[in-house]
């Protein structure tokens, strides 16, 4: 086992650092929908604000640069919640369906405006300083950069956790999620409680975004696959649940990346290798999918339910 | 009254496209509205779950592919045989609907969108993996599907085949849901606890309306192939999923004539606002004016484009 893990490190640890990025990008995107049933569609394109932020920012070149982007993301994304807390209010009692289609109205309304903004090039930016190298772990070596993200990731579950299971905001968000007529009869103005949560969690989503420039890169597209996966990882989680928001990023990075190590060369064994080249990256694709079906074939409501 | 009038100018105006087109010199409106008609029979089958039963598949693209797969891969060894090629379409589609709806229905809301979507983001990615039919890159429909008594490479006669298949579709969806049938499964939409303190089982009701929108999907998918003689995975993307699901409720959901207004709507507007070249972005980039339309519709206009024809019911 030693043996095995020690020669598959680096792609556990690429497991970990989408993982961590993805719960970054999730956690709001659960809690918003386990709070007000807000399936918000324009979280990939909020996402793509960041990575764009990013480029424009040359976030790569200085850590001035890197901060000033992340900065600006952080007021963007509040913003942008704040606003689409606004908008989706006369929706409030309408079913699921009608807050979904109009997010995902604002979602096209800003990937296109960022389309014709920037074209339609895969704009890429390095590391900020400091960051750009890779370090040894455990005899492997690997990029610094992708270690920090695990540990941001990391920082930030606890710190979300903390603010939500011992902070009286956080009572709050969770008597929101558990019962929302009764937080509006103790007296509590449910609407501001949601325009926070809505302006926090898509903060999270552009400040993300910007996080994840040096790995994924800018581009038109990136909002709906960012989206997909962020949705895949709340679903396996658990709607409104912040644990099943980090296991679940952290199955889907992790299931992702061995996929994508993995396929390849075990399909080849077996088959010839053109086919293999072909079949192994659809196949491992095809895994995050299965693994979501398979959850909810065997839990319906995801590993851990946030309502009963 | 008003419904069969309605029904009565969509028959003619559907039926006198092809004469009025040829004798203005725009047979290329015959080739586009042949294609709406299509996905409308898509869209028709994705109201019965959607509309009537109130099953957000966000997975419907799944049958396109399969029906045009089904025709594709009997075209590939050279099996050119339209009925045989179309009753795999239509079998193979209920056969995955069943096996996708088995699992599905027995959960609901987000978590029901989000597993039938991966359901088909699995098909789709299978679709990809098999370099024997094209993988990626998709494969060409050399020769379409052929019948006795009826020639698909002349334009007319597959436009009013299409036609009839649609009209059809309508039929039978409207039938399905006003006998008892149609009535247990809109009775477990708006109360499911209701509907089974009557003793009814809402699951074998959703499960056979889900087998028989696969199998009509399937059918538009055999369709669909023949229409743009060229088969990809694109066929299942879950984009294309949420097109279907966008033309149910721009023209109505739970509603006969809803399904074929939004087809009809939707297409359209992509169609004029992508060969938009002057100024040259709008082309480009028509989903910016989508966007806004979509966000208004949804705020303003929430019974859909059938919505202004019923209003005085």
């Amino acid at each position: 086992v030693i043996g095995w893990l020690d020669a598959n490190l680096v792609s556990i640890l690429n497991g970990f650092a989408i993982g961590s990025l993805l719960f970054i990008l999730a956690v709001g995107l659960s809690i918003v929908f386990g709070m007000m049933d807000v399936l918000n569609l324009a979280h990939g394109a909020f996402f793509l604000i960041g990575s764009y932020l990013a480029v424009t920012f040359v976030a790569g070149e200085s850590w001035g640069n890197f901060l000033a982007a992340l900065g600006v993301a952080a007021v963007v994304g509040l913003l942008a919640g704040g606003a689409l807390s606004g908008l989706t209010e006369p929706l409030a009692r309408r079913p699921i369906l009608d807050q979904a289609l109009l997010t995902l109205g604002v979602s096209l309304i800003v990937a296109e405006t960022l389309s014709i903004i920037y074209g339609n090039d895969v704009l890429s930016i390095g590391e900020p300083p400091g960051l750009d190298g890779s370090i040894s772990v455990a005899g492997s070596s690997y990029p610094t950069y992708r270690l920090m993200l695990i540990g941001v990731g990391l920082v930030l579950a606890l710190v979300v956790w903390l603010v939500v299971e011992k902070t009286s905001i956080g009572a709050l968000v969770r008597a929101s999620v558990a019962d929302r007529d009764m937080v509006s009869a103790v007296g509590i103005d449910y609407r501001k409680v949601k325009i926070a949560v809505l302006g926090v969690g898509s903060m999270l989503a552009v400040v993300a975004g910007v996080l994840a420039a040096p790995v994924y890169g800018a581009r038109p597209g990136l909002d709906k696959t960012i989206l997909l996966l962020a949705l895949v990882v709340i679903v396996i989680g658990g709607l409104g649940s912040i644990r099943g928001a980090l296991v679940g990023a952290l199955i889907v990075g992790i299931v992702d990346t061995m996929g994508r190590a993995f396929l390849k060369p075990v399909l080849g064994a077996f088959l010839p290798p053109v086919t293999a080249d072909t079949a192994g990256p659809a196949l491992a694709s095809m895994l995050i999918y299965l693994l979501m079906a398979l959850v909810l074939a065997l839990r319906p409501a995801g590993l851990f339910q946030a309502r009963s | 009254m008003r419904r069969s009038l309605f029904w009565g100018v969509v028959i003619l105006l559907l039926a006198a496209l092809p004469p009025v087109a040829a004798a203005l010199g725009q047979g290329f409106y015959v080739d586009l509205v042949r294609r709406i008609m299509i996905f409308a029979i898509a869209a028709v089958s994705l109201n019965l779950i959607l509309g009537y039963g109130g099953m957000v598949s966000f997975g419907h693209a799944a049958y396109l592919g399969i029906g045009g797969y089904s025709v594709a891969i009997f075209a590939f060894y050279g099996v050119n045989s339209g009925p045989l090629q179309w009753a795999v379409a239509i079998g193979a589609s209920a056969l995955v609907a069943l096996a996708i709806g088995a699992v599905s229905i027995r959960t609901s809301g987000v978590y029901f969108i989000m597993i039938t979507l991966a359901f088909t983001q699995m098909l789709y990615y299978l679709g990809i993996s098999i370099e024997e039919y094209g993988g990626d890159d998709g494969i060409r429909l050399k020769t379409r599907s052929q019948f006795p008594l009826l020639d698909l490479n002349d334009p007319l006669q597959f436009y009013y085949l299409v036609l009839a298949l649609l009209l059809l579709s309508v039929f039978i969806v409207h039938r399905l849901v006003n006998s008892r049938f149609g009535m247990v499964l809109r009775a477990a939409r708006s109360n499911e606890a209701r509907a089974l303190a009557l003793g009814f089982s809402p699951y074998r009701y959703r499960l056979t309306a889900f087998v028989i929108a696969g199998a009509m999907g399937g059918l538009a998918g055999a369709l669909l192939v023949n229409q743009v003689n060229f088969l990809t995975p694109e066929y299942m993307h879950w984009t294309r999923s949420g097109e279907i699901m966008f033309m149910v409720i721009l023209g109505g959901m739970g509603t006969s004539a809803g399904p074929l207004l939004g087809s009809f709507g939707f297409l359209l507007l992509e169609d004029v606002l992508s060969n938009w070249r002057d100024p040259r972005w709008i082309g480009e980039h028509w989903q910016v004016i989508l966007g806004p339309l979509l966000v208004l519709a949804v705020l303003f206009f929430r019974r859909g484009l059938a919505g202004i024809f019923a209003r005085h019911e």
